[in-house]
């Protein structure tokens, strides 16, 4: 097991390092953007992944604090001066955590298919906020007049400098999400998952670990908010609308629930796929919603699940006909139904 | 006085349209447990073949009817495939329901293009009503009382008839009804039927008020929604109350707050979760 965890963290640093000299192989700037753009969503779609994958809530309200901090970034800038990175940082986050307070307070009053519907309204409500309330978020037109600020001294207007940083963005959120996934307050998570009746008689205060876990998801997903403010220099209605919170879930589902890596490779094909779709044909959004249903109905694990499949056979084929690998997503114990 | 009593008709007249989408929607999920996130598509895709029909010399009520039928194909269609073998998993069916919604968006841009068009009412109810001091659209007034008429004949629906009783049944107990001999899979059938065709021909009597343009179906979901959370999903009474308080806030909204009009909504809906989880008509489950 030892070597095992040596092997993936060694394999880990050397994908970081290959990742961070990216901008040094002369590949085209457009690439550079494009990956930029999949370390952005990455962090949108693996604190999703926090939601849906380990404590068993699908939100749609994603997009409203992804676009919340992003509009706050803005309004900063722009009309209280205020450009400075860490400060207008912490303000962006702290009001996302705010919001993400008030949502996860109303949303979780419903159950099941009711919180998700409720987080959907709520998500059109704050769209609305920002179409309609044109005074303080320039409406359809969105805010634009702000730059990229220095963060420790480092000028980020470069695309390649950008890019690094976003990537280190990106890290530090994964290594975050993966410590707290493992941690203790991670496994109660997946208790609430999978049994909240069972957890709720154990003594575990259910709503809450649920209410907690749906503002943490919040404030990782205003950092990927802030991050996409810095990375256009403009925000827009579009960055708190329904299509986003879509395209978020899709990169998830696409790339395998419950795995945190997984919505990252989500992220990087929902990115890639989806421009180089649209720079072939119109219909790119059909083709996309196409293979969404297709993963649905065909591979409900994943890209994840997909690789773990491929590398089962071609093991099974070096070995010989070895013995029956597991299965990819093992069934919690005792069936799906409650105790 | 005038102000209050125009706004409130107008609102009136949207919330009938809404109630095209929430009455399906809610029987839907109701019987099967479907949240069915095409619904607005359905609204947007029969609009545009309403529009089609009236421009090649329909009359209007019967495009509505076939534009219903043609939405209605579309839906079963949907069902067969790929729906109904989700019934006892509600995320996946939502999931799909979002991939069929987001093509269904795309394939009404390629169909018919991304300018916004205007439906003409039917000519009949072309003019204005006058009422006292009021100058109300005739059409806007037909609508309110097909409305209630299509809430009336499906409440008959649900109580009167042995359909209906299948339905009460499945709700309540599908396991039970099954066990009792019951074909409820034809129930699950007629519903969504019912459903789709609700969304398409209301589309077509809706869009005389909405027009039909790409983005119609996401800007009614949330609004469609916020029915459903306020009246309470699966009760048919309360997609119909739910509608006429969406339909009058959201339209007293935009006239007294234009700026924060769709941030309205949010003050039921949120008194609604904070007091009622279950919403005004829904059973606790």
């Amino acid at each position: 097991m030892t070597g095992r965890r040596a092997l993936l963290v060694a394999s880990a640093a050397a994908a970081a390092a290959l990742a961070a000299a990216v901008p040094s192989l002369g590949l085209p700037q457009y690439y550079i953007s494009l990956l930029t753009q999949t370390w952005i969503f990455g962090i949108a779609a693996m604190s999703l992944d926090l939601l849906v994958g380990f404590t068993g809530l699908v939100s749609f309200a994603q997009a409203a604090f992804f676009g919340t901090s992003a509009y706050m970034i803005a309004v900063l800038a722009t009309q209280y001066h205020l450009v400075a990175f860490w400060p207008a940082l912490g303000i962006a986050l702290g009001t996302t955590a705010a919001l993400a307070a008030l949502f996860g307070l109303l949303a979780l009053r419903g159950e099941g298919v009711t919180f998700i519907i409720i987080t959907l309204a709520l998500n059109e409500i704050v769209w609305g906020l920002a179409y309609q309330w044109v005074s303080v978020s320039g409406g359809d037109n969105g805010i634009a007049g702000f730059i990229r600020p220095p963060v420790f001294g480092l000028d980020l207007s470069g695309t390649a400098a950008f890019y690094r940083f976003t990537l280190a963005a990106l890290l530090v959120c994964l290594a975050l999400l993966a410590a707290i996934v493992r941690s203790p307050f991670g496994l109660v998570l997946r208790g609430v998952r999978d049994r909240p009746r069972r957890m709720a008689a154990l003594g575990y205060a259910v709503q809450a670990f649920r209410y907690a876990a749906f503002v943490i998801a919040a404030v990782f997903t205003g950092v990927a908010g802030v991050l996409f403010a810095y990375y256009n220099e403009f925000v827009g209605p579009v960055n708190l609308s329904l299509d986003t919170a879509v395209q978020v879930l899709i990169m998830v589902i696409l790339g395998g629930v419950g795995t945190l890596l997984g919505p990252l490779a989500g992220a990087a094909v929902v990115v890639f796929v989806s421009n180089a779709l649209s720079n072939l044909t119109q219909r790119w959004e059909l083709i996309l919603g196409a293979i969404y249903v297709a993963i649905l109905l065909f591979a409900r694990d994943g890209l994840v699940g997909i690789g773990h499949r491929v590398m089962r056979v071609l093991g099974a084929a070096a070995r010989g006909a070895g013995p029956a690998a597991r299965p990819v997503m093992s069934p919690p114990p005792g069936g799906r139904g409650e105790p | 006085m005038t102000f209050y009593a125009q706004n409130a008709l107008n609102g009136l007249a949207y919330g009938s349209l809404l109630f095209m989408i929430a009455a399906g929607f809610t029987l839907i999920f109701g019987l099967m447990r479907i949240v069915n996130i095409a619904q607005t598509a359905f609204f947007l895709i029969g609009a545009y073949i309403g529009l089609m029909l009236l421009h090649a010399g329909v009359p209007f009520w019967i495009a509505a009817a076939l534009a219903g039928a043609a939405v209605m194909a579309a839906g079963l269609l949907i069902y067969r495939v790929f729906l109904h073998r989700y019934h006892a998993d509600e995320l996946t069916a939502l999931l799909l329901t979002l991939g069929f919604a987001l093509m269904l968006d795309d394939l009404a841009l390629a169909a018919w293009g991304g300018d916004p068009q205007s439906v003409p009412p039917p000519p009949a109810f072309a003019s204005s009503v006058q009422l006292g001091p009021l100058v109300f659209p005739a059409y806007w007034l037909t609508l309110i009382v097909l409305s209630a008429l299509v809430a009336a004949g499906l409440r008959l629906l649900e109580r009167r008839t042995m359909l209906g009783a299948v339905i009460r049944a499945g709700v309540d107990d599908e396991e039970m009804t099954r066990g009792l001999g019951i074909n409820i899979d034809r129930a699950f059938y007629v519903v969504f039927a019912l459903g789709a065709f609700l969304a398409g021909a209301g589309g077509v009597l809706g869009s005389p008020i909405t027009g039909a343009y790409p983005g119609l179906d996401g800007d009614l979901l949330p609004l469609a929604f916020a029915v459903i959370i306020i009246g309470g999903i699966g009760s048919l009474e309360g997609a119909y109350v739910g509608s006429l308080i969406i339909g009058l806030v959201s339209t007293f909204g935009k006239a007294l707050f234009p700026e924060l009009s769709y941030f309205t909504i949010f003050v039921p809906v949120a008194a609604i979760m904070a007091l009622r989880p279950q919403g005004l008509l829904g059973r606790k489950r």
